[in-house]
């Protein structure tokens, strides 16, 4: 009756949010008095290291067809090993393949899934365990009453943990199934953290006035090593990248702390922010709604504020 | 061409959330309702837009109950051909998948659409489970979607960047900002739309996996401290040593 962690990589490579659910495996495996097993699926490196957050047994399956990742061969693959292992319990991260594959376990094992959970559950007696619901405003707890059970944990909801030290990577066999598509390319942005990963976010609006005054945003993203991100309207008129568009539309996440630069914060952009831990608000608007939701604000005109907090953050990293 | 398209209703995106019941359900007193917006701007569209080039069929489907016409309405305003409601209110996203698939299994769509999340339950499990139960291949988040015969070229939008896919119908997406732009549905669809069938079926119920048992609100936030503009070495000092995220 083990927990069994599907542990992510995209081109081979391990990502926080698999360490973080190593960690949250390792965490639930303790309660239930079992072992947390690491799977990696296809080549990856590094695998040894997921022993450092906590796996107990970490396993590969290799095969060139899992090279690239196809939910259906994935879900028949990641079926085996559960089989295998005895595990009653699958955690995977709520990424874009943790999504695409959560449905397909449940079914394929006839086991009550919840996904984007954010805590370890409740176990005794019954399994439960909470999530967001209505984007951001509201959580729920859900029962799951099958033997078997799949969650996908939302990412910097637990956090990354050093639970042990580096183990030894086992090669198991399972039967892998012709896949049914052709994966053509995998484009990632190399050195940035992807949003939903990130701990530190400064987040622009329309407050901004054109994509020409962007550089202010990115020096400070550089200063920190933040994550940049925008509201919908700025994705919407092409002045940044569709995929920094966050709310209720976008993405949604929950970083450490979200800076919010000339953005009014309306229901729907709040939605995909407001369980940030720390939102610092910069705006001349003091009427603005974003301030209701804000832990830090600053009301002023963007255009002096920011060059001065990069200013500041500059001189305080140079200290540090 | 023959093209499912999963519609879910869910709370219009200002809406005030609250509970009754003792937290135990969603209180929707007040609450207006309206197509999931990923449903009906990326999935539809799209959907409509391959029909149209290529010809075929659109049929809409709902699993809800018949308060839920009026946004299966709407989609055939928007230019969906039929609809098809499965009269039942589930709880869980394993029974609404079930019943779509029940439907999909003897109908050989070509491509079944869903949104990528609904804006209520924030599942994105609804797509995948339909796969699995039809046994087809699952692109999720779907930015792009281009057909030529039965072969498709897609982009899936995955963290920081895109993965691109081929592979040949009939199989299952899920749609993300990108992939269609919303239309607005004019006098003539909306009048047409009254005309078009909507067929009511009743299903074979199964038992439900999970359920919920509670809901709760966030925590109120403790309220804002303003800095001073002009002292932003106080905001960076308060982001150190008070919030300690820096
Ligand atoms: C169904 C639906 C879904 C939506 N989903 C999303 C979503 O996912 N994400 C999202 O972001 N939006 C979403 N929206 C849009 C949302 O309602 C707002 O329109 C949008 O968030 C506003 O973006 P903004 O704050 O950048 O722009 P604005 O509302 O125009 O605000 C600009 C702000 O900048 C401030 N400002 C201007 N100049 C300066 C200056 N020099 N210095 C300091 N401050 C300045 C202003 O005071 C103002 O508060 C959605 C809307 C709908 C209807």
């Amino acid at each position: 009756m083990s927990v069994l962690v599907f542990a992510e990589t995209i081109k081979g490579k391990f990502k926080k949010a698999t360490f973080e659910a190593v960690t949250y495996g390792r965490k639930l495996a303790d309660a239930l008095s079992t072992d947390c097993i690491a799977l990696c699926l296809g080549d990856v490196t590094g695998a040894e290291d997921l022993g450092i957050y906590g796996a107990s047994k970490i396993l590969n399956v290799k095969d060139d067809a899992l090279n690239h990742f196809d939910s259906q061969i994935y879900t028949s693959v990641i079926a085996q090993v559960a089989g295998q292992t005895s595990s009653d319990v699958i955690v995977l991260s709520h990424s874009a393949n943790g999504k695409s594959l959560i449905g397909r376990l449940s079914v394929k094992m006839n086991a009550g899934s919840v996904s984007g959970v954010n805590a370890l559950p409740n176990v005794d007696g019954s399994f439960s365990v909470s999530k967001g619901v209505f984007s951001g405003k509201a959580f729920a707890t859900y029962e799951i009453i099958t033997a078997q059970k799949v969650i996908s944990l939302m990412g910097n909801s637990f956090g990354v943990q050093e639970l042990g030290s580096a183990g030894t990577v086992e090669t198991i066999s399972a039967d892998v199934p012709a896949s049914r598509l052709t994966v053509t390319e995998v484009q990632v942005s190399e050195g940035t953290v992807p949003l939903p990963e990130a701990e530190l976010v400064v987040s622009a609006g329309r407050g901004m006035k054109g994509p020409e005054n962007w550089g202010i945003i990115e020096e400070m993203a550089d200063i920190l090593g933040a994550t940049t991100a925008c509201s919908r309207p700025v994705a919407d008129s092409d002045w940044r990248p569709h995929h920094e568009h966050v709310g209720q539309t976008g993405i949604a996440i929950r970083p450490n702390l979200y800076i919010a630069i000339g953005i009014s914060g309306a229901i729907q952009h709040l939605a995909g922010v407001n369980n940030s831990k720390v939102i610092v608000v910069i705006n001349k608007d003091p009427e603005a709604p974003f301030f209701k939701a804000a832990t830090y604000g600053i009301v002023g005109d963007l255009f002096d504020v920011v060059p001065r907090l990069n200013d500041a953050l500059r001189k305080f990293k140079a200290e540090a | 061409m023959k093209f499912l398209v999963c519609i879910s209703k869910t709370p219009e995106t200002t809406a005030k959330i609250g509970f009754t019941n003792d937290n135990k359900e969603f209180d929707t007193n007040g609450v207006q309702f309206i197509m999931n917006p990923y449903d009906e701007w990326y999935a539809l569209v799209r959907a409509l837009e391959l029909k149209e080039k290529l010809g075929g069929e659109v049929v809409a489907i709902n699993v809800g109950p018949a308060s839920n016409d009026i946004i299966i309405r709407k989609a055939l305003a928007i230019g969906a051909d039929k609809a098809i409601r499965v009269n039942a209110e589930p709880e869980s996203a394993f029974a609404v998948a079930k019943y779509i698939s029940d439907h999909a299994k003897s109908e050989n769509y070509d491509i079944i659409f869903t949104g990528k999340e609904t804006i209520d339950y924030n599942g994105s499990e609804v797509p995948g489970m339909i796969a699995e139960f039809l046994d087809l291949p699952f692109i999720s988040y779907a930015s792009k979607l281009e057909l030529e015969g039965s072969s498709a070229s897609i982009e899936r939008d995955i963290e920081g960047g895109v993965e691109g896919i081929k592979l040949d119908t009939p199989f299952v997406l899920s749609a993300a900002k990108g992939l269609a732009e919303q239309r607005i549905p004019n006098m003539r669809g909306i009048m047409m739309a009254k005309r078009k069938p909507l067929e009511v079926v009743e299903p074979a119920v199964v038992e439900e996996p999970v359920s919920i048992a509670s809901f709760e609100l966030p925590e109120k936030k403790e309220g804002v401290k303003m800095v001073d503009p002009e002292n932003m070495e106080e905001l960076v000092r308060l982001l150190h040593e008070e919030a300690k995220v820096i």
